[in-house]
């Protein structure tokens, strides 16, 4: 971390970058949060470990308004998002410093709770160095620990891997803790049968109280003027009472973003209720896999959106019957 | 045919695109080719212009069933429109099952102008599988429900 | 809200009959928006249009909903109706209460429901009509013919003759088409060539017509008054200026044994080439399959021989593009492929020949120098056999649906001609039916029967076995004898089906134009715009709309031009208002509509932008009303809702959903 801060210091110093977009320390030790840092001074409460989740790639679309070049601190996989955004012409590369930090495996301070470990002052091991292995709590009911990895976000045990797509500097190790296949849970789902399914995201998405928390947090969920804000579609303004909302509403949402989501998980990292969000995208992303041929969102910034794209011999909506 | 009420009458909305399908339609018309009165039709310029909210929004308000129809992929008016909505219709298609919505509640034909026979076969089709499905529960905004 | 009215047509019996026509007016007379509701018994006719103009006015009227046939039959009608009383035309929507309600259904009870039904959703959408305006654009006033033969030349005569300049673009190497491969033309059995070449002669000295030949179109884009097409140019590898068809190059040729496709390979031909000797450009082109020194840089011989220095072996294909207003197609047709008739022997005797090579077969200039012969071995036949309908009103999958028209005729002349100048022949013809109507057609067929004995035999030909002595077995059926006959002949020939030329196909893609099942072009409407494809700006010509004979493919040609010069005639064209609009304060920039744009009718600029008192530059979405076709795929591909149809707007379109599902 000593590494990040002292160039980002050093950039802001020679006036390389007018600004810098990375964590601050929260006021627990495992709840840090994205903030701008407009100086030197600013830096004092910078932080970055393994509780800094967020995907500050989507800050960019304000920065790039700014005057001066901003920079911005990526993990590897907000990197796709980034190249997301390039693609739509949302953020401006010239005017966007991006350090390539390492990444470890990202942790899910809500899993603290399922752990049993509660009351927690202070955090050991979430620094990001070694091996990262072990996490040494001190809480007010004594010390506790738990294996790095079990408090490790959904995402990060499906990791995309530990490239950074786009940089102009890289500093930190990183490493890919993937341990499992990313479409397992969805086809878990896909193997139930329709009633199964449906009580499944209907006690989901009941849990939805329409915060928009994962729309704010999504890269790709970035348009000026929400459909569901808007008087487009007679969609705007309708009150949270029964089940289909959440269902349109989600449904919509993963539509729009299909082609575009690049899987970095947030949606469901910010959702208070901890709803899988990425449950809906992912399966957006295994169908278009399977159906028009390996695609990753974000993996470069030309190739051309698979809802964008067309062959003669796509396959046919039946195939969603057939393939039973 | 007497209608009795005890029998489900589905609620169903066709989007018919305005060079293939609905002239389509307009010869199973014009050639008397029946099919159930439950079958309205929407016209619109071309498939691609249906949007998955108008898909969604006819079932939160109460439709059983969807169906959309296209020119045949090579024919259409606007050369590509259906190829784009038959990537977005797989997809959509593809999520309702995945959220446990029965299969068989949406459909994509594509009719051409000369197809009236099939479009009113596909519109029997359809009904049918409607009716066998019953009562669209999973996806209507209990709102709506009159 | 609107102030609406709506018209509820009888159609004479053919709504009435099973909508309760009086019920839907008083049941939607009470729907929002509705001040006004009544029914008459043809709302088309003058009396029904002067109705809705007058309640228009009296009741000012802002919307009207009428609930008829198809929009597909009226709406234009009715828009023009209610412009002239004053409202936007765009303030018209029909309900289709005949094809989609009182003829599909017979309970009279559901019909009245769903009719119910059908004028809400469209009453829903008038509620949220707004006034559109169509924009202009400008009338390039030249026309391209896509196909030189009869019916592209009389096209392009017809055209230039009106005083506009028209191209023809012509795949093979002379203009001429089908009409040119063959003898005689029924019913007056006058020579083909004798009535066509003057035509080839006046098309290529016209000084309005120009004429691409061995071309063919390779991209068309723009819209009706505004194409742009692209021509390759095949390499002819003879410069068209130096040429003087002398003829030597051909003579001398080495290369000798390419079937001729003008004989239908009933005989072979040179390497350079000219397709027949009165070919219209007369410059013969080398056929780089077969010139030995295209293959292997050696020969030369043409090169050599030419004294006007015309051959070039580096000439390369050539694209041009030119500015059309208006696109005429008519590339003809071929005979389909017997491949699925193996039972008629065709593959396996040289005797089994189609009517097409027997035009060939008796034309003076064809491989027999006219004489009747057999292939095999050059006698001349005494036994004929014509088989009908082979591939043609097929129910199964082997062959076409359709009756191809002209064989009866042809067939007929063939028979007349054979028995006038070979009396000695017996010539027997398998029908199912004789189709002869026509000017002057029936009296044709029943002089080949009465004054030329042609035996006519009703049934089909189940097999044509070849014999060990080099004749042919046809084993056939008499239906009205009902009796198996097993006939020995020398001869058969076949009336093979016709198919559009197998080239419409891409051509159609090209230009948008709608093709049926069977790859005829499809016409705008069936009887009362016969040669135009729905695709504005694009016409029909001939064959490729279907089967016809030439009389009828002059007299289509003709029609077509006169839609051609109709159009050409106007400075401007008034385009159609229902265009995609971006909203600029909700466009992200995100180039996805433009992505999926079939026109390139999206366009992007930074633009200063004032989002409720933010005033920031943003890149936003701009729509070329003059390319936009409006198919909406940008609308459903914007994530905001920024883009949106004029005409079929989102929320109209959920209007109608939400009015149906009510």
């Amino acid at each position: 971390m000593q590494e990040l801060i002292t160039r980002i210091k050093e950039l802001l110093a020679d006036k390389t970058v007018d600004r810098a977009i990375g964590w601050r320390a929260g006021d627990l030790g495992y709840n840090p949060e994205p903030a701008y840092f407009n100086s030197v001074e600013d830096m004092d409460n910078f932080v970055y470990d393994g509780f800094c989740g967020a995907n500050l790639s989507k800050m960019m679309i304000e920065a790039a308004k700014l005057e001066g070049k901003t920079l911005v601190c990526l993990k590897p996989c907000d990197t796709y998002s980034f190249n997301q955004l390039i693609k739509e012409h949302r953020v401006d590369r010239e005017k966007t410093y991006i350090i390539g930090v390492g990444c470890k495996g990202k942790l899910d301070p809500r899993k603290l709770e399922e752990l049993g470990i509660r009351g927690v002052t202070t955090v050991k091991g979430a620094e990001l160095e070694g091996d990262c292995e072990t996490l040494k709590f001190d809480t007010v009911y004594g010390e506790k620990e738990c294996a790095y990895s079990d408090l490790m976000l959904e995402r990060c045990h499906v990791c995309k891997g530990k490239e950074h797509k786009v940089f102009d500097e890289v500093i930190g190790e990183s490493k890919d803790t993937s341990t499992g296949d990313r479409f397992d849970e969805v086809a878990a789902i896909e193997a139930m049968s329709p009633e199964e399914k449906f009580a499944f995201f209907q006690a989901e998405l009941s849990k939805c109280i329409r915060c928009n928390a994962c729309r704010n947090a999504c890269p790709a969920c970035s348009c000026r003027k929400c459909v569901f804000d808007s008087n487009k579609f007679d969609s705007a303004q309708k009150a949270n009472t029964v089940s289909f909302e959440e269902k349109m509403f989600h449904i919509i949402r993963a539509f729009h973003v299909a082609g575009r989501c690049t899987d970095c998980g947030e949606c469901s990292r910010v959702c208070p209720q901890g709803i899988p969000l990425h449950l809906f995208n992912r399966k957006f992303i295994k169908d278009i896999n399977e159906f028009y041929g390996e695609y990753q969102a974000g993996e470069d910034t030309e190739s051309k959106a698979p809802l964008t794209n067309f062959t003669f011999d796509d396959v046919e909506p039946s195939i969603v019957g057939e393939r039973g | 045919m007497p209608i009795n009420n005890e029998e489900f009458r589905p609620k169903i909305v066709a989007f018919c695109c305005n060079w293939c399908s609905y002239a389509g339609a307009d010869l199973a018309g014009s050639s008397r080719l029946a099919y159930p009165a439950d079958v309205k039709i929407i016209r619109v310029p071309c498939s691609c212009r249906v949007n998955p909210m108008f898909i969604l929004r006819a079932f939160e308000k109460g439709a059983d069933g969807v169906i959309m129809c296209g020119c045949h992929p090579g024919d259409c008016h606007y050369s590509t429109g259906n190829y784009y909505a038959r990537r977005r219709m797989t997809l959509l298609f593809s999520m309702l099952d995945y959220i446990g919505v029965e299969q068989g509640r949406t459909r994509v034909e594509w009719v051409s102008a000369a197809e009236g026979v099939k479009f009113s076969t596909t519109m029997n089709e359809f009904v049918e599988k409607i009716r066998s499905l019953g009562k669209n529960v999973r996806l209507e905004d209990l709102r709506c429900r009159n | 809200m609107q102030r609406i009215g709506v018209f509820v047509c009888h159609c004479g019996s053919n709504i009435a009959a099973t909508v309760d026509v009086k019920k839907v007016v008083e049941v939607i007379g009470m729907e929002p928006g509705v001040v006004y509701a009544e029914d008459y018994q043809y709302m088309c006719s003058e009396a029904g249009q002067e109705k809705i103009a007058a309640a228009i006015k009296e009741k000012n009227l802002t919307g009207v909903v009428v609930c008829s046939c198809s929009p597909r039959m009226h709406e234009t009608t009715f828009r023009k109706c209610a412009e002239k009383a004053g409202i936007n035309p765009y303030m018209v929507e029909i309900a289709n209460i005949r094809e989609q309600c009182s003829w599909i259904h017979k309970d009279m009870e559901e019909a009245t429901k769903k009719a119910v039904i059908l004028a809400r959703a469209a009453v829903a959408k008038v509620n949220l009509n707004t006034p559109l305006q169509p924009g202009e654009s400008r009338v390039t006033k030249r026309a391209l013919v896509i196909g030189g033969g009869i019916a592209g030349i009389q096209t392009a005569l017809d055209i230039a003759d009106a005083g506009y300049e028209v191209d023809i673009v012509e795949k093979t190497p002379s203009i001429g088409g089908r009409m040119s491969q063959l003898d005689k033309t029924f019913p007056t059995l006058d020579c083909s060539a004798c009535i066509l070449t003057p035509k080839m002669v006046d098309a290529a000295a016209h000084d309005k017509i120009k004429i691409y030949s061995y071309s063919e179109v390779e991209n068309v884009s723009g819209f009706v008054g505004d194409f742009t097409v692209d021509i390759r140019k095949k390499a002819r590898y003879v410069d068209m200026d130096k040429c003087t068809g002398c003829g030597a190059c051909q003579e001398k040729c080495p290369s000798k044994k390419t079937p001729s496709e003008f004989n239908r390979g009933l005989n072979t031909r040179s390497a350079i080439y000219t397709p027949f000797a009165q070919a219209i450009p007369n410059v013969p082109v080398i056929d780089p399959n077969a010139c030995i020194k295209l293959k292997t840089g050696k020969c030369g011989v043409c090169s050599k021989v030419c004294q006007a220095g015309a051959i070039d072996y580096e000439q390369k294909d050539e694209i041009i593009t030119e500015k059309y207003g208006a696109i005429v197609v008519a590339t003809g047709f071929d005979i389909i492929k017997l491949d699925n008739y193996d039972e008629y022997a065709y593959s396996q005797s040289k005797d089994v020949v189609t009517s097409l090579e027997l035009e060939r077969i008796m034309n003076a200039a064809g491989p027999t120098k006219g004489h009747l012969e057999r292939l095999s071995d050059g006698k001349a036949p005494k036994n004929i056999v014509f088989i009908q309908c082979v591939g043609s009103r097929c129910s199964d999958n082997r062959g076409k649906s359709y009756c191809s028209k002209i064989c009866c005729m042809y067939t007929a002349k063939h028979a007349m001609l054979i028995r006038d100048k070979y009396p000695d022949t017996n010539v027997t013809v398998f029908y199912i039916d004789v189709r002869t109507p026509g000017k002057n057609f029936d009296e044709f067929y029943r002089r080949a029967v009465e004054e030329y004995h042609v035996n006519y035999i009703k049934g089909q030909v189940g097999k044509v076995a070849p014999q060990p002595d080099g004749t042919l077995m046809v084993h056939g059926v008499d239906l009205i004898d009902g009796k198996q006959i097993k006939m020995e002949a020398d001869m058969v020939v076949l009336a093979a089906a016709i198919e559009p030329d197998p080239t419409v196909r891409k051509l159609a893609t090209m230009l948008t134009a709608s093709i049926d099942t069977n790859n005829f072009l499809t016409e705008a409407h069936a009887k009362l715009r016969p040669v135009e494809s729905p695709t504005a700006g694009v016409f029909l010509s001939g064959v490729s709309q279907g089967p016809k004979d030439i009389p009828e493919t002059v007299s289509q040609a003709g029609a077509a031009a006169v839609k051609v010069v109709g159009l050409l005639a106007k400075d401007k064209l008034l385009t159609n208002p229902c265009t995609a609009q971006s909203d600029e304060l909700l466009c992200n920039g995100c180039s996805t509509c433009a992505n999926v744009c079939p026109y390139g009718a999206i366009s992007y600029e930074d633009k200063l932008i004032n989002d409720h008192g933010i005033r920031e530059t943003r890149r936003v979405a701009q729509v070329n009303t003059a390319l936009c076709h409006g198919c909406g795929a940008c609308t459903v591909a914007c994530p905001s809702g920024a883009m949106d149809l004029q005409g079929f707007s989102n929320r109209q379109i959920i209007a109608e959903v939400d009015a149906i599902c009510r």
